[in-house]
């Protein structure tokens, strides 16, 4: 069978002691920058991509792919510990992971995150080898129409299920809508609540958004009341998930693992919806709603799966057809050029031990990533122990030099303090943070593939209905739609998207 | 060996964390060596250079940049910085330069975008002739013009007679405002003599997949970016946009062979100093690219980008110049005429 001496070339590659090492090399260092609030992967592959030039390619890719993917483990870490989310994914699992720890489980939510990650992991490497190219055809049927429709079904789908005082998060929705429109605008070159400030042309950087509004906010919740400063420092309980959490992960872990395979192949913005979504799903499932936004492990479980089978699969387009779907893909097209291999579909015929070597090499470093992080658990948890008269400045510290040095402008640094204060006076008016982060993150792509489908179609609007996908991802919105204003299903908003205390 | 690039790896990690901390402690305020413009710069380079990319990391001047860095670092026998100043097409990032202390020690990497910007943007707070010194050309690199696969035109004649035909159907993709892509989808209508309906997009990466996925009809983009895609059929390509063929698409006409001799560019790359930098240290830099231009290596990874390291007489201020004087005319002529204003 194909399939299996494929594998066997691919683990016979990947296997060969150098690539275990450098992939074990790009985990770690994954995971590092991961835990470093501000400094992401796109930065990291960035910096280090000049070093790979003497590698053998393949090894050179391995560990630039480990970078990506271990970033994605990391991520999770500050955000259960210091609710501070380096990316729109993590903002998700903030929600639940931070609660926990605050009520000194950070150990069991860690845990949850790093298993759920690893069988996400496992389970969409699978998808990777078995499926790739058909997946990579059905991603390029959609366009424009079919990207706006998905981003509106989720954008609906967080509305639908947000906290009784729907309204507010809808209000949080709509101003990170508008947050995200600040920039040049893409069709015309006309700039937007830029305030003829040239270093606002590139938008609000996501990074100075999610560090001010979850992280420097929190701080200045926590600096209010010694009660919940206290709170975390003192009982550190179970280190390891119990016998009934886990029973109530594996659920999760399996749909958003399936969630996140799904939507991560799309490379307009899929993999931003997956964990989303998940969370979503989740709650809507559940038979204990009320409990999201207050530790449920459901909401660490599902997303951080959702999102690490997505991490994974998004190297579908790259490697079967080598269109990118992210920046950090797009770092990676440049490493085929600069090794001389073209990126495009011919690579998994023209270089067949890179491409299985390198989807092998995905589940050896998810199997590292774990070996590398369960034990690390006990550490990071005892960091909760630093004082906070050291924590504070050391936490605004890293997030400020890590956001500067995403594009060395100053501005971003600002923004930090600005969206600290807009933080927290949202919290102390009873709004949250992750509905904007996501209007933040969705506006800017539901009114990009809006405006190309309708350039495209040359302004005829029934362009999205007569367009299959584009309407069955419509019809499936209007009903979420409709499912949220029957009463029954009112009382289940009051849930998602809080965290009030 | 293995370990030696281990330890670079991790010295490099080691001083870049070191530059970052620096450079948000001092807020933007380095260079603060004992020279000053204009002064005795016998010692130079005797500190660390910063070559700022205004683009992201990553990208295809990022590649070049850091291509050129290490071998020009070893002739200067000072380190040389690769910084991303990125922002509202490479203008942020050219503003800083233009700004910064005219010493030798800030160096900007620009492309085709320097002489673009004067048309594009108003209050551009630097102007490319006055506010720098130009150092030397460092690569052209060439487009491809190309269409989705089932694409009813079979050559570039054909294109034209098909666009001009079908004008309120066809639809042309670009990587956004001021973008090469954009550049030259500009200069096709010029010598096409057509208006058509643009469809912007954020990247390459985006038009790219749009127009394999047939969303789209045709673009023009680096040769980098389509190779892959023409040798493996999943688009149609047309012709090349330079006087010669490339190497890596022999069989592909220029557009001069194919009839649109007019549709001439490329995304040309020069480094610049700030206005009023020594001589001295410009001709310093000047020898080091050239070095760095005739180094085995860089040859070899330029060629894998499908370009080349432009001549040795043409990595000099004054073949720099030229060229950009030239540019600056061509796209303020092909801009206005488009009446495209990027702010």
């Amino acid at each position: 069978m194909d399939l299996l001496e494929n594998l066997a070339l691919g683990l016979s590659t990947a296997l060969l002691l150098q690539n275990v090492l450098w992939c074990f090399v790009g985990v770690l260092l994954g995971t590092m920058v991961g835990v470093l609030p501000g400094i992401g992967p796109t930065a990291t592959v960035a910096m280090l991509l000049p070093i790979t030039f003497s590698f053998e390619p393949v090894t050179a890719l391995i560990m630039l792919a480990g970078i990506y993917y271990g970033a994605q483990y990391g991520g999770s870490t500050t955000a259960i510990l210091i609710n501070l989310p380096g990316e729109s994914s993590a903002a998700v699992t903030a929600l639940d992971g931070h609660e926990m720890a605050r009520q000194g489980r950070a150990g069991a939510a860690l845990a949850t995150a790093a298993i759920g990650s690893f069988i996400a992991g496992t389970v969409a490497t699978v998808v990777l080898a078995v499926a790739a190219p058909p997946l990579a055809r059905v991603a390029l049927q959609f366009g424009p129409a079919e990207y706006f429709a998905l981003v509106l079904f989720g954008l609906i789908v967080s509305i639908a299920l947000a906290r009784g005082t729907a309204l507010k998060a809808l209000a949080m929705i709509f101003l990170g809508v508008l947050l995200g429109t600040v920039g040049q605008d893409i069709y015309t070159g006309t700039p937007r609540f830029t305030f003829d400030q040239r270093e606002l042309y590139g938008g609000i950087d996501f990074v100075s958004v999610a560090v001010g509004m979850f992280g420097v906010a929190e701080i200045l919740r926590n600096l209010e009341n010694e009660q919940t400063r206290t709170a975390i420092v003192d009982k550190v309980r179970n280190l390891w998930p119990t016998r009934e959490d886990r029973r109530r992960i594996v659920a999760p872990i399996l749909r958003g693992t399936g969630l996140g395979a799904a939507l991560g192949v799309l490379p307009g913005g899929g993999h931003v919806l997956a964990s989303f979504t998940s969370y979503a799903v989740e709650k809507r499932i559940s038979k204990r709603p009320q409990e999201f936004g207050h530790g449920a492990i459901e909401g660490v479980a599902g997303p951080e799966s959702a999102n690490n089978a997505a991490a994974q699969t998004s190297f579908i387009p790259l490697l079967t057809l080598g269109l990118p779907a992210h920046p950090v893909m797009a770092l990676m097209i440049g490493a085929f050029i600069v090794h001389g291999i073209t990126p495009g579909p011919n690579v998994i015929t023209d270089e067949p031990a890179l491409f299985w070597g390198l989807i092998a090499s995905m589940w050896i470093g998810n199997v590292l990533l774990v070996l590398l992080n369960l034990p690390l658990i006990g550490m990071w948890v005892r960091m909760l122990r630093i004082p906070y008269q050291v924590l504070f400045p050391m936490i605004i510290l890293f997030a400020s030099i890590g956001t500067y040095s995403l594009g060395f402008n100053a501005y971003d640094v600002y923004a930090i303090v600005l969206f600290g204060l807009l933080g927290y006076i949202l919290i102390k008016c009873g709004c949250e943070p992750a509905p904007l982060l996501l209007g933040f993150v969705l506006g800017p792509l539901l009114e990009e593939n809006l405006r190309r489908a309708l350039i495209i179609s040359r302004g005829d609007a029934t362009v999205f209905l007569t367009r299959p996908i584009s309407a069955v991802l419509l019809a499936l919105s209007v009903a979420a739609l409709a499912l949220s204003v029957l009463p029954a299903i009112r009382k289940r908003r009051e849930q998602v998207f809080t965290e009030d205390e | 060996m293995r370990t030696t690039s281990r330890y670079r790896a991790a010295a490099r990690m080691i001083a870049v964390i070191g530059v970052v901390s620096l450079a948000a402690a001092c807020a933007g305020n380095g260079g603060d060596g004992g020279t000053t413009g204009g002064g005795d710069t016998a010692g130079y380079p005797d500190q660390n250079i910063t070559f700022v990319v205004p683009f992201s990391a990553g990208g295809p001047t990022d590649t070049v940049t850091r291509m050129i860095a290490e071998p020009m670092a070893a002739k200067l026998g000072a380190k040389i910085v690769v910084q991303n100043v990125e922002g509202a097409g490479g203008t942020v990032g050219a503003g800083e330069v233009a700004r910064a202390e005219p010493d030798g020690y800030t160096v900007l990497m620009h492309h085709i975008g320097m002489s673009t910007a004067p048309a594009l943007y108003q209050n551009l707070g630097y102007q490319p002739l006055e506010s720098f010194e130009t150092v030397g050309l460092v690569t052209e690199v060439p487009m491809t013009v190309v269409a989705r696969k089932d694409f009813a035109p079979a050559t570039l004649q054909d294109l034209v007679t098909h666009v001009k035909a079908n004008a309120d159907k066809v639809t042309l993709a670009n990587a956004g405002i001021g973008a090469a892509s954009h550049l030259c989808g500009l200069l096709f209508q010029t010598a096409a003599g057509v208006k058509l309906q643009e469809v912007p997009y954020e990247g390459t990466g985006p038009a790219l997949t749009d127009l394999v996925g047939g969303q789209v009809d045709f673009m023009c983009d680096q040769t980098t970016n389509t190779s892959g895609q023409i040798s493996a059929g999943e688009v149609k390509a047309y012709a090349v946009t330079t006087p010669e063929r490339v190497k890596s698409l022999p069989d592909l006409p220029t557009t001069a062979e194919a009839g649109l001799p007019g549709l001439e560019v490329s995304v040309w790359h020069g480094l610049y100093v700030p206005k009023g930098t020594p001589q001295d240290a410009v001709q310093k830099l000047s020898e080091a690219l050239k070095t760095a231009l005739a180094d085995q290596k860089v040859v070899d990874q330029m060629a894998k980008l499908g370009t080349a390291p432009v001549p040795a007489e043409s990595a000099t201020p004054e073949a720099h110049r030229t060229k950009l004087q030239e540019q600056l005319g061509t796209w303020a002529k092909v801009i206005a005429d488009a009446g495209i204003k990027a702010s």
